[in-house]
């Protein structure tokens, strides 16, 4: 059995080798199964949805139509790497794996290959630094311009200051959840707040511990960095202990609708952070409904238009199609190559004019991209959520981070990275 | 008293709750395994099924929806209406036991008599099956359950225990979802054990646990009695599915709650209902202590191994569990 | 008419005890020898080696491993995934503490250190028996995935906590890294594979492999005919944790890369080697072949099928995917219920018969 598998894969392996056809390819390495289903389902539609909407309205990008290829990780490291192997033959043109640990894997993979990947405010946070890692972005913010965004708040929130006060982290224990530590630690000792950190252990169903340790301890404010089941749990216990919602401040993977809406009325008030503005009537969401769900070509069920995700999503692949065109205008062809994408990415520039232009006014913050920041602006907003009203308020503009901090933690941790794999730093 | 005892009290009594939610899952897998010698590994899976199916039926959702739209290219989700809670219950118990029929007529009867380890493979192919099958039935995204059941800190023993320590004191912290769930995890024990003393069928159930031949040669019907066993831990499973659905919506990850029974099973023993109770308990206290007390020593996350080092140090001592048979060894 | 012992004359005891007795099994064993030494490495792609040969080889020699711990000696054992991982971050410290030294040699080092910590493990064993002993062996799995995920020294007090694989070279070529070749990493751990498979089989034919089996069948009568059940058991934890730790060190240096111990050696990887060697047959080396095969090329093939093919959506055809592994599970186990292994040797039980099965 096992021979003649192997050899009808090899076969099918050709015939999808073949099909590779003259357009742009973009892999959407999705979940839409398994234990973070919830999250990567309305990114992915929003993802799709964009590229498919530009076929239907602009006839592509460029003239050149988009092929999407989707394939399901179900957030597993291993068929990450099958899907990375499966997509690469077609040509793929930008990887967004939304995954850290399949980040992870990818980044030497697509260094080697030369095949950019935008990982939007997840994944290694260091490859901010376009010099150590030319093939990776992470426009338009980070992890650690997240944690510093949330302080930032705080301070704002607190009079300019700090001092005497204690900020709890809840984090998931693993790669992801560990990323705001060392940037909290270093805010911590310059603004005078204590810090206290708590792990909760995959996948977080059960967090009395945790919560029982914040009762106790009363800390002024606390910080999330979850994702999965964890997220609901969470808010669920928080609004147990009677912590004050307003003060429990999520990342923004912790800021979706299906974060909070378990906990029902208990969720109310508790805020997240959001890369990008939640807005239902964008005139871009009009379009979409029309011409990608009306023609019967929406990506899931077509229930997830306008939600956090969905939106972050599409606005991913805005930052995707707007780089593929400024190849296209660096370079002067249509067709363009993986390494051509790259330099339409580090050459990026969104402005507030572009994205009114695309009916997504203000949907994110300006930023540019260069040879050397690859990380763009930062900026992020801080969100409500309004349990009656069941949607998210922004109750912020974009607030910035504290360059001086991060850039020296950036430094410092490429030029770790360089020295390891024997890179030399500087602009391809 | 000083408030860190106090709040050691507190984690102790919120031990003793985890443990009971933990012994909820722990007690599907006893079921099981006292009356067929089979290690259920599917049991998880059944209690996201069962949760699935309930918030489906309640919801009014049509099943397998995805995969009809996509063949046919309809556009169907929801059948409109809403049903009440009480009857979404009774059609949810009904599907349960309409799977803890389909499973003995088309797997375990052509199994009888085969080896534990192939019995537990058998659930394996089952787990995997079921966890497919409730994703194309009802969707992976997260549903509310939407049962009213109380939630939060009760009030009331806050409020009437916040002076006993001082000021850093606040209070015992019960959660009224965790003293629904002791409630129920008592009226089930009870009503199991009831079942089991003092009705026919609970009898049979209890002789087959015993002596398979024996039981067979008086007359009892091994198939009807593993139908009822499975129907059983299918009904316990959706009651475990709602307890812990409660706290998370109803989600893959509620699957893994069996990974929590685990230690709690080995604890007190695969064949004892009781034991699960004790071992629940002992586990929920245990794991919650050791956090409390070595946890920030170490840096915290402790729960997940603690539970199974806990369970290996009774073992050590008593080898087959702290309620199981005793392990008589003949050459 | 093919597959017969008739004819084949054994002059020797060597020659009667051999591993394959019938002259055509061992012309095939050569065949699928050379086939995949000779012939496979020259038509690989990085899709082939990527999604189907590194993971079907890597988990074959954790079957392996887990199959002469638990099919062999009888101990049953859910903490492969943490012992994967033991051997992974071994192999990792010996690659950035000592660059110069070959990474085979670490890899083997790595099998070694692995051995030692599953022996530590394998203590309770003495005394606890059956479902009991899995609780020993999880909590390896649950105690060895926090503290590498804790103690910051195991990875080297990066600021993300991965560990990922240097660029390192044999014989000129890399093997580990980016910039490997698709034959030379597929290359590695096939010898890997071949090497690991021939100790295992000769081991259990041998001496030990018989204490084994004694102590699995009966440990108490194993005792009293002379089997030193502290040395068998403990020898199975041993071997068995040297052939997971090998596995471990090649899924991290050779195949991802890069690895996050939580997400890549969690208790899932613990379960999906116990069910390889179960469904591909308890204490039989070709099981745990065979499982691996079903469990990592069944799922490809299957999304192969779906997706390219039919082009039905890509979470529909995970959901199907599911179902329809689990239900060729229950299916096969219906009709044989000893896993594939007993089907291969029942098929080749019915060869030697025919055409004249009466």
């Amino acid at each position: 059995m096992t021979l003649k598998t192997l050899t009808t894969l090899a076969l099918s392996g050709v015939l999808v080798a073949g099909t590779a056809a003259a357009d742009l390819v973009i892999p959407d390495l999705s979940y839409r199964t398994g234990p973070y289903a919830a999250g990567g389902t309305p990114f992915s539609d929003g993802y799709q949805d964009y590229f498919n909407l530009l076929n239907a309205r602009d006839g592509g990008i460029g003239g050149e139509t988009v092929r999407i290829v989707e394939c399901e990780t179900g957030y597993n490291t291993e068929k990450g790497v099958e899907c990375y192997e499966a997509t690469k033959s077609e040509g793929a043109l930008i990887y967004q794996p939304l995954s850290t640990g399949i980040t992870y894997q990818l980044i030497p993979k697509t260094t080697a290959d030369e095949i950019p990947i935008h990982t939007m405010g997840y994944g290694r946070t260091s490859a901010a630094n376009g010099e150590v890692f030319p093939w990776v972005f992470n426009y338009p913010a980070n992890y650690w311009d997240a944690a510093s965004v949330m302080v930032n708040y705080l301070l704002e929130e607190n009079g300019g200051s700090l001092d005497g006060k204690t900020i709890a982290l809840v984090y998931h224990n693993s790669a992801y959840g560990k990323e705001p530590i060392r940037t909290l630690e270093a805010l911590s000792a310059e603004h005078g707040f204590e810090f206290t950190q708590i792990a909760v252990d995959h996948p977080g169903q059960e967090q009395k511990s945790q919560w029982l340790q914040i009762r106790r301890e009363r800390p002024d404010f606390v910080l999330m960095w979850g994702w999965g089941v964890m997220n609901q749990v969470a808010v669920q216990e928080a609004s147990n202990i009677n912590f004050p919602m307003e003060n429990f401040i999520g990342n923004w993977w912790a800021g979706a609708e299906h974060d909070v809406t378990p906990a029902g009325a208990g969720a109310n008030g508790y805020k997240s952070l959001n890369m990008n503005r939640i807005d239902a009537d964008l005139p871009v969401f009009a379009d979409i409904t029309s011409m990608v769900h009306d023609a019967g070509n929406a990506a899931g069920d077509g229930s997830n238009i306008g939600s956090v995700l969905y939106t972050r999503g599409m606005y991913a692949a805005m930052l995707a199609a707007e780089a593929i065109a400024k190849a296209q205008e660096i370079h002067g062809v249509a067709d363009v190559t993986p390494a051509m994408v790259r330099d339409g990415m580090e050459a990026l520039e969104i402005t507030n004019a572009r994205m009114e232009e695309l009916g997504m006014a203000q949907i994110g913050p300006e930023f540019s991209v260069s040879c050397e920041n690859h990380g763009g602006s930062g900026l992020g907003i801080v969100q409500q959520w309004d349990a009656s009203a069941g949607n998210w308020v922004a109750l912020t503009d974009y607030i910035a981070p504290q360059d001086a901090v991060i850039d020296g933690l950036i430094a410092e941790d490429s030029g770790a990275f360089a020295a390891e794999n024997n890179i030399t730093p500087g602009c391809l | 008293m000083s408030a860190d005892f106090l709040y050691g009290i507190e984690v102790v009594l919120n031990g003793l709750m985890a443990g009971v939610m933990y012994a909820l899952v722990a007690l599907g897998f006893v079921l099981i395994f006292k009356a067929s010698g089979i290690f259920n590994f599917a049991q998880g899976v059944m209690a996201l099924f069962a949760a699935l199916t309930l918030v489906g039926i309640m919801e009014g959702q049509v099943p397998f929806a995805h995969i009809i739209n996509a063949t046919f290219g309809t556009e169907l989700h929801h059948f409109g209406w809403e049903v009440p809670a009480i009857l979404a219950i009774t059609c949810t118990v009904g599907v349960m036991i309409l799977f803890a029929w389909a499973v003995q007529r088309f797997l375990f009867r052509h199994l009888v008599g085969q080896e534990p380890i192939i019995l537990f493979m058998a659930t394996i192919g089952l787990a995997y099956f079921l966890e497919g099958m409730g994703d194309l039935m009802w969707g992976s995204d997260i549903k509310t359950l939407a049962l009213g059941l109380p939630q939060g800190g009760s009030r009331w023993i806050e409020d009437a225990t916040a002076g006993l320590g001082g000021d850093d004191f606040y209070g015992f912290f019960i959660d009224k979802l965790d003293m629904v769930a002791t409630v129920v995890a008592i009226v089930l024990v009870a009503g199991l054990i009831a079942f089991s003393q003092y009705t026919k069928h609970g009898r049979a159930m209890r002789a087959v646990a015993d002596d398979h031949q024996a039981a067979l040669s008086v007359g009892i019907s091994l198939n009807f009695i593993w139908i009822l066993v499975w129907s059983l831990a299918g009904f316990v499973a959706l009651v475990a599915g709602i307890m812990w659905g409660a706290k998370s919506g109803v989600q893959f990850s509620l699957s893994l709650i069996a990974l929590k029974a685990l230690p709690v099973l080995m604890l007190g023993g695969f064949t004892s209902i009781p034991g699960a109770i004790v071992g629940g308990l002992i586990i929920g206290v245990g794991e919650k202590l050791f956090e409390y007390l070595v946890g920030p020593m170490v840096g915290g996350a402790t729960e997940n191994w603690f539970a199974y080092v806990l369970a290996l140090l009774f073992l050590v001592f008593r080898p087959q569990g702290l309620f199981g048979e005793k392990i008589i060894e003949r050459v | 008419m093919l597959y017969r012992e008739a004819g084949d004359y054994k002059t020797s005891y060597t020659a009667d005890s051999q591993t394959f007795p019938i002259a055509f099994d061992r012309y095939r064993y050569w065949v699928v020898l050379a086939v995949s030494f000779l012939v496979i490495p020259f038509f690989i792609t990085d899709y082939l080696v990527n999604a189907l040969f590194m993971p079907f080889l890597i988990y074959a020699i954790a079957a392996i491993g887990l199959n002469i711990l638990t099919g062999y000696a009888g101990q049953v054992s859910l903490g492969t995934g943490g012992f994967m991982a033991v051997g992974a971050y071994a192999c990792y410290k010996l690659m950035t503490a000592f660059p110069d030294v070959n990474i085979l040699i670490h890899v083997v080092l790595a099998g070694g250190i692995t051995a030692l910590v599953g022996t530590a493990f394998g203590l309770p064993s003495l005394r606890i028996k059956g479902f009991y002993l899995a609780v020993a062996t999880l909590a390896a799995q649950f105690f060895l995935v926090w503290l590498f995920n804790k103690v910051a020294w195991f990875y080297n007090y990066s600021a993300s906590g991965q560990i990922s694989a240097p660029e390192r070279m044999v014989f000129g070529v890399a093997v580990t890294g980016p910039n490997t070749p698709a034959w030379a990493s597929y290359l590695v751990c096939l010898v890997f594979v071949t090497i690991s498979a021939l100790i295992a089989r000769n081991l259990t034919r041998g001496a030990l492999g018989r204490q084994w089996m004694a102590t699995r069948d009966m440990d108490i009568a194993a005792e009293i005919i002379g089997v030193n059940p502290l040395k068998a058991k403990l020898t199975a934890f041993a071997v068995s944790s040297f052939f997971v730790g090998i596995s471990g060190a090649l899924f991290f240096a050779v195949y991802l890369g890069a690895v996050e111990v939580g997400e890549v050696f969690g208790i899932n990887k613990s379960f999906l080697v116990l069910f390889m060697i179960i469904i591909g047959g308890l204490g039989s080396i070709f099981g745990a072949f065979a499982g691996a095969a079903f469990l990592v090329t069944l799922p490809v093939f299957l999304k192969l099928i779906g997706v390219d093919l039919f082009g039905w959506p890509t979470d529909l055809v995970a959901h199907l995917q599911l179902v329809i592994v689990g239900f060729l599970i229950m299916f096969f186990l219906v009709k044989e219920p000893h896993g594939l292994a007993q089907l291969w040797r029942l098929a080749k039980e019915k060869l030697r018969l025919w055409p004249f099965p009466h």
